[in-house]
C-alpha cells in the first residue's frame, strides 16, 4: 500500500463530513472516489492532502505517519493535488505556474537567489525546460507565456494537473478534473490520466463523470454522507444495489 | 532632492517584496528605517566605530529583530503582521525619543561622516544611487528565482502553493526579513549622510507614506516602487503650500489610487501601453 487511511473522522459543527472513512491505496493504480454531492469527496482530499486535520484516524504514507503534519510537508513526502475550484495563480503566466510547482526540485539559499550565481542561472533554465516539456505534455503550450487569467477554462483544469505534476509527486489528487468540460475535453482528460498511470504515479480521482471513472478506475470508493458505502472494481460497485439506491434518491431529491 | 528619493527608493524595493509579492503589510519598516540609522549612529557617534562596520552591524541587528518577531507572527494568517509592526513601530519611535542619553531624545543627535573622503552632495549622489541600483538588482534576481515564485505562488493562492511543498511562513519570514534589511540599510545611510538624525523618521506616519508609495508605484513591480517613491518624495517637497495638509495629501493619493488604479501607477500604464501598442491609430 503506498497508502492507508483509517477511520478517518472529519465534522463541520455538528454534521459529519467523513465518518469513520478507511481506504488503502496501490501503487500505480488509478483509484476513483464518487457520490452524491456532498458525500465527503473534497473533504476527502483536503484531508489526504493535509489541508484539513481529521477530528480522528490516521493517514500513512509508506507505512509513516503524516496524519498532522501541514500541508507542505504532505507534499515533500509526495503527494499532489488538483483542485475543484481552480487554484491557479492567477498573478503569473501560464509557464511560471508550472515552474513554480517545481519549488520542491528547485529550493536554492536565499544568497545564491539574490546574487543571481552562475549555477542558478542554469538551473533556471533546466527548470523552463521541464516546465514547458510539462505544458506539452498536457496540450496547453501555446498559452507558455499567456497570463493565466487570459487562458480558457478548460486550459486552466489542465493547467492545475500540470502544476501538480511538475512538483512529481508518488500520489496525484485529482478533484473533479473533467467538471465543466465538453465531451472533446474530457476524453484528452481521460488520455492524459491514463499516462499518468501509465509512468507509475498513483492516482486518486474525485469524478462525477461516470463514464470517465468507469473507464479509467480500476478500484471505486462510493461515499454517501460522508459514509463508504461500497468499493470495489468498476463494474461490481455499478452493479451494487445500495450505489444505484444513493444515486436514484440523490436525483430523486435533486429533481 | 534625489538622495532622499533615492533612500525612500530602497526602502520601497524591500517593502515592495513583502507588501507586492508576500502580499503582507508592514506598517512599522520606518522603524526598521530607524533602527538602522540609530543603530549605526550611535555605535560610530557613542563607541566610535568606522562606519563600514557599524553599517551592517545595524543592519544585521535590524534583520534578527525582524526575524524574532516575524517567525511567531507569521504563522498566523490575515493581517497579524500589520498590527504587530504597528506596535514595533509606535515603541521603536518611542524609545528613540526617550532615551535620550544614548539617542539624544526627540531633539536628535549628531552622526559622524561615512568617511572623511566622502563629502559633498554629488559624492552621495553616487553613493545612493549605486545602492538604489544594487537594491533592484538583488530584488529582480530574487523575484525571478525559485523563491520568488514560491513568494508569488503563495500570494496567488497559498492553499495551492502548500500543496506544491511551499511552505508559507518560512517564505513570508524571509521577505519580511530582506524588506527589513532594506530599510535598515537605507535607514544607516540616511543617516551618514544627513549628518543628524531626529526620531521623526521612524514615525508611524513615515511608515504610512512608505506604503504609500508602494501602492501608489504599483505593487509587485519594482520600478514602480522606484517610481512611487520618486513622486511621492518629490510632490509634497514642491507643494510647500501644503505642508500643513500632508496627512490629508497621503490619504487622497492613497485612495485615489486604489478607486481609479488599485494595481497601481506602473502597471496600469504598462497595460495601457501594450494596448495602444496592439491597436494603432
Amino acid at each position: 500500500m503506498l497508502l492507508r487511511a483509517e477511520n478517518l473522522t472529519k465534522r463541520f459543527g455538528g454534521v459529519a463530513a467523513l465518518e469513520a472513512v478507511s481506504l488503502g491505496l496501490e501503487p500505480g493504480a488509478v483509484h476513483a472516489v464518487i457520490g452524491p454531492n456532498g458525500a465527503g469527496k473534497t473533504t476527502l482530499l483536503n484531508v489526504l492532502s493535509g489541508i484539513y486535520k481529521p477530528d480522528s484516524g490516521t493517514i500513512f504514507l509508506d507505512e509513516g505517519e503524516i496524519t498532522s503534519l501541514p500541508p507542505h510537508r504532505f507534499a515533500q513526502a509526495g503527494v499532489g493535488r488538483t483542485f475543484q475550484n481552480l487554484q491557479v495563480f492567477f498573478n503569473m503566466t501560464v509557464l511560471e505556474n508550472v515552474m513554480a510547482g517545481r519549488w520542491l526540485h528547485e529550493r536554492c539559499g536565499l544568497a545564491a537567489a539574490l546574487l543571481r550565481l552562475p549555477a542558478r542561472a542554469r538551473a533556471e533554465r533546466a527548470c523552463r525546460e521541464q516546465a514547458a516539456a510539462l505544458l506539452e505534455a498536457v496540450g496547453i503550450s501555446r498559452w507558455a507565456e499567456s497570463r493565466a487569467d487570459s487562458i480558457p477554462y478548460g486550459a486552466l483544469k489542465r493547467l492545475e494537473i500540470a502544476r501538480a505534476l511538475a512538483a512529481e509527486p508518488r500520489l496525484l489528487l485529482l478533484d473533479e478534473p473533467a467538471a465543466g468540460l465538453n465531451p472533446t475535453e474530457t476524453q484528452e482528460i481521460d488520455e492524459l490520466i491514463r499516462r499518468i498511470a501509465a509512468r507509475g504515479i498513483t492516482v486518486v480521482l474525485v469524478e462525477h463523470n461516470m463514464k470517465l471513472v468507469m473507464g479509467v478506475a480500476r478500484h471505486v470508493v462510493v461515499l454517501d454522507y460522508g459514509r463508504k458505502l461500497a468499493e470495489g472494481e468498476p463494474a461490481a460497485v455499478s452493479r451494487d444495489p445500495r450505489v444505484i439506491e444513493a444515486y436514484l434518491g440523490a436525483e430523486a431529491c435533486s429533481t | 532632492m534625489a538622495i532622499l528619493v533615492g533612500l525612500n527608493a530602497i526602502v520601497c524595493v524591500g517593502l515592495n517584496l513583502l507588501v507586492g509579492f508576500a502580499g503582507q503589510i508592514s506598517l512599522g519598516h520606518a522603524g526598521f528605517f530607524g533602527l538602522g540609522a540609530y543603530g549605526s549612529a550611535i555605535l560610530a557617534a557613542r563607541y566610535g566605530w568606522s562606519p563600514f562596520f557599524s553599517i551592517p552591524t545595524s543592519m544585521l541587528f535590524v534583520a534578527l529583530l525582524a526575524w524574532a518577531i516575524g517567525r511567531p507572527i507569521l504563522r498566523l494568517r490575515g493581517h497579524a503582521l500589520a498590527m504587530a509592526t504597528l506596535g514595533l513601530g509606535i515603541i521603536v519611535s518611542i524609545v528613540l525619543a526617550t532615551e535620550d542619553r544614548i539617542t539624544g531624545g526627540p531633539d536628535g543627535m549628531a552622526v559622524p561622516a561615512l568617511a572623511s573622503f566622502v563629502s559633498g552632495e554629488k559624492t552621495w549622489y553616487w553613493i545612493v544611487g549605486g545602492a538604489l541600483l544594487f537594491a533592484v538588482w538583488l530584488a529582480q534576481n530574487l523575484i525571478d528565482s525559485p523563491r520568488g515564485r514560491a513568494l508569488r505562488a503563495l500570494h496567488g493562492s497559498e492553499v495551492a502553493a502548500g500543496s506544491l511543498g511551499i511552505d508559507p511562513a518560512a517564505h513570508k519570514l524571509s521577505a519580511f526579513v530582506i524588506s527589513a534589511l532594506f530599510a535598515a540599510a537605507a535607514g544607516a545611510l540616511s543617516a551618514h549622510y544627513a549628518g543628524f538624525i531626529t526620531p521623526a523618521k521612524a514615525s508611524f506616519l513615515h511608515s504610512v507614506e512608505l506604503v504609500t508609495m508602494v501602492v501608489f508605484g504599483g505593487m509587485a513591480s519594482t520600478f514602480g516602487a522606484v517610481v512611487g517613491a520618486a513622486v511621492l518624495t518629490t510632490l509634497p517637497q514642491l507643494l510647500t503650500v501644503f505642508k500643513e495638509y500632508e496627512m490629508v495629501l497621503l490619504g487622497a493619493v492613497m485612495m485615489l489610487t486604489m478607486i481609479f488604479m488599485p494595481r497601481g501607477l506602473v502597471p496600469t500604464l504598462e497595460k495601457a501601453l501594450a494596448a495602444a501598442r496592439r491597436k494603432p491609430h
